[in-house]
């Protein structure tokens, strides 16, 4: 055996590669696969390697010897595939049929999503033992009964086909039982020496079990080590906390009473841990409903548009070298012990930060000041002594101790383990998920390092770029195939079971963990219920055990707040730390907002979800301002050459409204090397240029333009950025308006359109009588995060197109968020609008259907008929808010048999040529009213809740029977602030919106205002002839 | 010719002088069964050539789906549609000359009709093919025929896609009927002229029996005028269903009630066109000077001109009404046309369709049959500018601003639109070499009286 990595050699990659190439496929699609592999270039290139003597004499054409070479070949080739596990699937059909399993009702059950170790508390559907889709669990203490768009698409990453299905040992398949003995023989021999130099690198585990398990590890080898690395990980938070306190602490907003928020380079919305709650929260205090007439407000500091500063009240866009010195400004402002001294933050924000701070001053104990996940670790110090100053600790703000198992420093974690790695001191190292190889920091060199290691062991979901330096590769199981707990951020433990049997022969990090002790390797069943029996005592633990499955989570596991107070001198620190910085250009990474730090790559909804801002899908780019653009001369989709810090990266560039001048932004997570069918090729890798020392804001940066282009494929026209707003606002499409001036012409809203009246018609009018569904979206309250692009995704079985269909304008989202940029490109207001099908009562599409493939119900649903449909586009063409969607090519998967069993079984699944959009989850409705029906009774308001409500963390979108009027949708409806989009075409759209309101400090001159200006004006001229 | 002539105002002849009824026959009938010419075989391979193309991409898009095509979601239709409407528009000279000029009696449309009524065959036959293969699922097509079928259900007669098939399929039927019945007198002269046994045969049944007695003429004379009767009103319904296609959609650019009878301007204009394009190097080809002359040539300029003007006037309207209306999204729609991403085609279409067509108020021009050719080819590309004008810019951005997109043709696209070309190229070549291209009955008719008396 070779300790060499598989990479180096590369005669015996390609084939490798091949026999993986041939593993993920099957049966007949395989012999296809060998058809095809024979003839390709690939092929001949691969078997000239391999009979390289005889390649050279090789005449054109083909002659006896080539002809038996090639048969030869073949032959071996088809062998390779031999000795791959062949899935076994089984036909069992029930003799007796389990109690509460009903064929077509789905069961739900309580477990858990965990992203960057945090766990989301979550509610998944199973059909028939396959889980089809993820729900919020609204009774877990931290759950919303929402769910942002990562937990939505996992159901995709659970079935994904590309997913890593064997152990391997140098690419070679082995058995589970096969790396348990050599492993446990390896540490036997290196135990000899006092134990083995073990290395456990993590990403952050929140677990209490997986903890437990890894302590237990240490103990048993005392010459072992724990590092934690999570790319995208709360370094900052982590040391902001550490430098106030003087220890890790957990942070966690309640802002249900915050009536003025500040945010200091935070997105505090759409990112960290608890955003669903705060996204809730926040929302909850700015709907003006049912006669409330107050709302908070929101100011925002940031280096980079986030979609909480698109709902910003006033919004100060600043360089990411500025926020800690605007954030000190702030902090003297408010008479913060220790920063009296800090600076003022440059012209024209002075007064910005003086309005911000009399509110805040005003509001205190109602106010919140929160730093963002990536911002500067001063911007955290100062933050927390900001609240405590304004008294907020205790009311909105609440600090505990971390959730974390061993809060650690992870930038310093990560480099300390690269040392030792460096310096030959690790025996064996044991990668349990993360992938080091792709997302360490590029100057500490990890994967040379790496191959410093005798024995290199990694459990991860897929065969990537870190299994490709490894030895043995095991496959991970997904969360949804595991046993397992973790804590969500404030603190709870939330219960992870699973709800299908490892697909793949996947284990967890636990069970791989305790085949390192001496008790030996477990089942992950086994080792959780052990760890919570012993921690939580024998007594009734099997009654306690089936609850918190049941619901979830473990009562009462939050730890108690923490009292702590801010060190002084950290203050001063921090104030003192927060230089303005020069005027150099700044590159700032974050990670992004669908494939977050690389891990989703692989996903294909997220891949093509399109990003908030920039609605690019499949690629990141180099963001870049339109000022900056300009200077340089920099076009969209141009490429472009960055440099930081000695080293370079080609990428293309995205001119992004709102970005601060001399600022870059660039998302991690993609260039992903060796990730999967949907990941390969796409984007550009950002973690080339970041290094320890500048995880989130490197400055010195230069850019250059390159010659030529490359080709980014956006859902939203991008050359006309300008004209769109323009247009958009002409038309009355996002109608916004300040709290003020809704308070003093509450029907503002009513006059910036025109709505025909009901008579204006040559025929009767349609009287519904029973249920009429109707929907309403709030734009005050959306935030734009794309969680009900995915739950529509994931519920409507609406397939991925891939880049190149969504470059042409096929994308099939059922549900997309319009974006519209208004006023200065430089700091542009943004507006999110979701469109979804708005079930006109006089829908245009109906007519113009020659074979009556779409037609409407008695409940005024817009029925789409895909049998019958014979693919005309004329609907498409002829529907104002173009949401129907078309099968261009054939785009849904019928082929991959695991991706059969993701499905809705309650949803067609479409094929080619056929029109399809949103359907108001008809399926959702029928279920209901089956269930109604069967009990003689209405259905109840609320009973109905349409997969994009659903997930709604804002609680934006509402759905009911608008002929009831006392349902929640008939309320929102009744509000004045209720309006249609394009009303004045008389197609009666039962899917309103709720006009956008802004609460504006009035002392304030300018600060971002969003008064919607124009509005009284261009009533009447607008109007339809 | 005479003192007396010469003092009156020359009226350009619709036949030369020193034609008799056999030398028509002879001069018109011999084009059948002379030697087939090379050019004819190279002209008939190129056509072929074109139609493998189409054949080829008709695969493909059978295999793969629509999505070969450009079409995107604001662009639901492209060129397609596009060409369809263009094909159709083609195809409306032959019977407005055959049936409206007929019952107008205009004696001079006798030496174009023939070679017209054909082309309007062969371009309806490649409109028609269009709606077939621009659906998702072509294989169900049929389901716009109102049939009994087990599923009880009937195509949904409120979208003008259904008035389409009606209007289209009922055109080609009577247009062919009213070809193949004016053909039938010459089929027998054919049958009569032919040396072989086997084209004796084909021309005899296609004949039908044809003796030329006082009973078959008066029985044919009253079918071809009732025939004519019968196409007129599908001239002018044909396009204006067609139309509605559009003016029925509710998209800026579409939804406008002049559309009817500026669809049929513009068609019979496109159809004159066409006409005008083939004839002009045909009657090169043929020698038939004396039977196309510069009358014909002239007269069917002057159509063009009208209806070219019509078409102007269209245009005018829909700015005017864009303005008028006082409607943003028509005001903007028109806007983007003239200023937007598509401005080069809308510019073009109005030096194709406006600018090029007034070089006809000279009569040096349309005299010049290669003048008249120039406009011709102009109004040609004009006019399929039009319709990519009007299905494109309408759809690529309608109401929602977040929606808009742009639309170009593929590979396939032009494949398909090219090989169309081809199969109507295809068809004519095999028209010219095996039926008269000029009614020989009807030339006859039109000789100078005093041919007859002498």
């Amino acid at each position: 055996m070779t300790d060499q990595p598989s990479g180096t050699d590369a005669g015996r990659l390609e084939l490798d590669d091949l026999r993986r190439k041939l593993d993920r496929e099957r049966g007949q699609e395989l012999w296809r696969s060998l058809d095809e592999l024979a003839g390709s270039a690939e092929f001949e290139e691969l078997i000239h390697r391999e009979f390289p003597r005889e390649a050279a004499s090789w005449p054109e054409g083909v002659d006896r010897r080539r002809f038996l070479q090639l048969a030869g070949a073949s032959m071996a080739l088809g062998g390779l595939t031999a000795c791959t596990k062949q899935p076994l699937e089984k036909i069992v059909p029930y003799v007796d049929q389990p109690e509460n399993l009903i064929p077509g009702q789905p069961v739900h059950f309580a477990t858990s999503f965990v992203h960057g170790g945090y766990a989301l508390p979550i509610l998944a559907e199973s059909h028939m033992g396959r889980p089809t889709k993820v729900e919020g669990n609204a009774e877990h203490p931290a759950g919303t009964g929402a769910t942002d768009l990562f937990a939505q698409a996992s159901i995709l990453g659970l079935y994904d086909p590309d997913r890593s299905q064997v152990v391997r040992e140098l690419g070679r398949i082995r058995t589970w039982e096969g790396f348990f003995a050599q492993t446990q023989k390896a540490i036997r021999a290196l135990g000899s020496l006092g134990g083995a130099r073990l290395r456990i690198l993590t990403g952050t585990v929140t677990s209490p079990t997986l903890g437990a398990m890894i302590r237990r590890v240490l103990e048993q080898h005392p010459r072992a080590r724990w590092h934690q690395y999570e790319a995208a990980g709360r370094h900052t938070a982590r040391a902001g906390a550490q430098a106030a306190f003087g220890q890790a602490v957990e942070t966690r907003y309640d802002l249900s009473n915050a009536e003025i928020v500040v945010a200091l380079d935070a997105d505090f919305l759409t990112d960290g841990p608890g955003h669903l709650t705060c996204a809730r929260d926040f929302a909850r205090l700015r709907r003006i409903r049912d006669g409330k007439r107050s709302m908070n407000r929101l100011y925002s500091v940031e280096s980079t548009p986030t979609l909480t500063g698109t709902l910003a009240d006033h919004r100060l866009p600043v360089r990411g070298v500025e926020v800690a010195a605007v954030a000190a400004a702030l902090a003297s402002r408010l008479g913060v012990a220790g920063a009296g001294g800090a600076a003022e933050p440059g012209e024209g924000r002075g007064a910005w930060l003086d309005v911000a701070a009399a509110d805040l001053r005003s509001h205190a104990g109602r106010s919140a000041v929160i730093a963002g996940e990536h911002a500067s670790a001063e911007v955290h110090t100062l933050c927390h002594a900001i609240n405590e100053a304004l008294n907020n600790v205790g009311s909105t703000v609440f600090h505990a101790p971390s959730v974390e198992v061993e809060p650690v420093d992870q930038l310093a974690s990560i480099t300390e383990l690269t040392e030792d790695m460096k310096a030959g001191e690790v025996d064996l190292l044991l990668i349990l998920g993360g992938n080091p190889v792709f997302d360490a920091p590029t100057d500490l060199g990890f994967t040379e390092a790496m191959l410093n290691v005798g024995r290199r062991i990694r459990l991860s979901l897929y065969e990537d770029e870190t299994s490709e330096y490894c030895q043995w590769h095991l496959p991970e199981a997904h969360f949804l195939e595991s046993w397992g707990d973790a804590r969500t951020h404030d603190g709870t433990v939330s219960m992870i079971q699973p709800l299908i049997e490892p697909l793949y022969g996947g284990r967890t990090a636990t069970e791989v963990l305790s085949s390192l002790t001496e008790a030996g390797p477990m089942p992950g069943y086994e080792l959780v219920r052990d760890h919570w029996r012993n921690s939580s005592g024998d007594g009734g633990f099997d009654k306690r055990w089936r609850r918190w499955l049941h619901d979830g989570f473990v009562e009462g596991s939050a730890p108690a707040g923490a009292p702590v107070t801010v060190v002084p001198e950290a203050v001063a620190g921090a104030v003192a730390e927060a230089s303005a910085g020069g005027p150099e250009l700044e590159l700032i990474f974050r990670p992004d907002p669908t494939v977050w730090d690389g891990r989703y790559a692989n996903n294909g909804w997220l891949q093509e979800c399109p990003k908030p801002l920039t609605k690019l899908t499949w690629d990141n780019a180099a963001l870049i301002s339109p000022a900056l653009a300009a200077r340089l001369g920099i076009t969209n989709e141009q490429r472009v050459e960055l440099t930081s810090d000695g080293r370079t990266l080609e990428t293309a560039a995205w001119i992004q409204p709102g970005l601060p001048d001399n600022s870059i932004t660039l998302h991690l997570g993609y260039g992903r090397r060796r990730a999967g069918k949907v990941a390969e090729g796409t984007g550009f890798d950002a973690y080339a240029l970041r290094t320890s020392q500048a995880p989130w804001l490197a400055t010195g940066v230069a850019l250059a333009p390159l010659e030529g282009s490359y080709q980014l494929a956006s859902t939203q026209l991008h050359s006309n950025i300008e004209l769109e707003g323009r247009e958009a606002e002409k038309r009355h499409l996002v109608r916004t308006g300040t709290l003020d001036e809704y308070l003093e012409h509450p029907e503002f809203v009513a006059h910036m359109g025109h709505k025909p009246t009901s008579d204006q018609t040559l025929y009767p009018p349609f009287e519904y009588e029973g249920y009429a569904w109707g929907l309403a979206v709030d734009l005050g309250s959306c935030t734009g995060c794309n969680a009900c692009v995915i739950a529509c995704q994931s519920e409507n079985n609406i397939p991925i197109v891939g880049k190149d269909q969504v470059a042409r304008g096929r994308e099939m989202h059922w549900i997309r968020i319009d974006r519209y940029y208004q006023n200065s490109v430089d700091d542009p207001e943004v507006h999110h609008q979701p469109v979804m099908c708005m079930h006109c009562e006089q829908a245009p599409c109906e007519v113009v259907c020659p074979v009556a493939a779409t037609v409407h119900s008695d409940e005024g649903l817009n029925d789409m008929v895909y049998n019958r449909c014979v693919g005309t586009r004329y609907c498409a063409n002829n529907c104002p808010y173009k949401v129907r969607r078309f099968n261009f090519l054939l785009y849904n998967d019928f082929e991959t048999p695991v991706l059969k069993m993701m499905r809705n079984p309650d949803v067609s699944v479409r094929s080619r040529g056929v029109m399809e959009k949103c359907s108001y989850c008809v399926q959702r409705i029928n279920h209901v009213r089956i269930e109604s029906r069967k009990e003689r009774r209405q259905i109840r308001d609320g009973e109905i809740r349409t997969a994009c409500q659903q997930v709604c963390p804002t609680e934006a979108i509402v759905f009911g029977d608008v002929n009831d009027p006392e349902s929640e949708v008939s309320r929102w409806k009744a509000e004045q602030l209720n309006y249609g989009i394009l009303e004045e075409l008389n197609t009666k759209p039962r899917t309103t919106y709720l006009a956008k309101l802004t609460n504006p400090n009035p002392g304030a001159d300018r600060a971002g205002s969003k008064a919607h200006g124009d509005g009284g004006d261009d009533h009447g001229s607008d109007h339809v002839g | 010719m005479s003192v007396d002539d010469r003092a009156l105002p020359v009226k350009p002849q619709i036949i030369a002088p020193g034609h008799t009824s056999a030398t028509v026959s002879d001069h018109i009938g011999e084009i059948v069964f002379r030697k087939t010419p090379r050019w004819w075989y190279f002209g008939f391979a190129v056509s072929l050539a074109l139609v493998m193309l189409l054949l080829m991409a008709l695969t493909k898009l059978i295999v793969n789906g629509t999505g070969i095509w450009g079409l995107n979601n604001p662009v639901g239709w492209g060129f397609a549609i596009i060409n369809f409407v263009w094909w159709i528009g083609i195809g409306h000279a032959g019977t407005l000359i055959s049936a409206i000029l007929l019952l107008l009696r205009q004696e001079w449309r006798t030496s174009i009709n023939r070679f017209a009524e054909a082309m309007t065959l062969f371009a309806v036959a490649c409109a028609g093919l269009y709606p077939l293969i621009h659906v998702g699922r072509p294989w169900l097509a049929y389901w716009l025929l109102p049939y009994p079928n087990t599923m009880g259900m009937w195509p949904q007669f409120r979208s003008p896609l259904v008035w389409d098939v009606f209007a289209v399929s009922t055109y080609a039927s009577v247009s062919l009927l009213f070809w193949y019945v004016g053909l039938i007198p010459d089929l027998a002269t054919l049958r009569d002229r032919s040396r072989s046994m086997l084209k004796q045969k084909i021309y005899g049944i296609l004949a039908m029996g044809w003796r030329g007695s006082a009973a078959h003429w008066h029985n044919y004379e009253t079918a071809y005028l009732l025939l004519a009767g019968l196409a007129t009103p599908l001239v002018i319904s044909v396009h204006t269903v067609v139309s509605f296609d559009f003016a029925v959609g509710q998209i800026p650019g579409w939804h406008a009630t002049i559309f009817p009878p500026y669809f049929v301007a513009g068609a019979i204009f496109a159809g004159f066109a066409m006409v005008l394009t083939l004839t002009i190097p045909l009657r090169a080809i043929f020698k038939l000077q004396d039977f196309i002359t510069t009358r014909h040539i002239e007269n069917m300029c002057k159509v063009m001109l009208a209806t070219g003007l019509i078409v102007a006037y269209g245009y005018l309207i829909e700015i005017f009404m864009a303005w008028y209306s006082g409607h943003w999204y028509e005001k903007f729609m028109i806007l983007n046309r003239i200023t937007g991403p598509y401005k080069y085609h809308w510019w073009a279409l109005i030096l194709c369709n406006i600018l090029a067509v007034q070089a006809l108020w000279f009569r040096k021009v349309r005299a010049s049959a290669i003048g008249a050719f120039i406009v011709a080819m102009f109004v040609n590309v004009g006019m399929w500018l039009e319709r990519f004008v009007i299905v494109v810019t309408s759809l690529h951005r309608d109401f929602l601003p977040s929606s808009w997109g742009m639309y170009s043709g593929t590979f396939w696209d032009w494949a398909t639109f090219i090989g169309s070309i081809g199969l109507f190229l295809a068809l004519l070549f095999l028209f010219l070499r095996f039926l008269p291209m000029i009614s020989i009955f009807e030339m006859r008719t039109i000789l100078p009286k005093t041919e007859e008396k002498g």
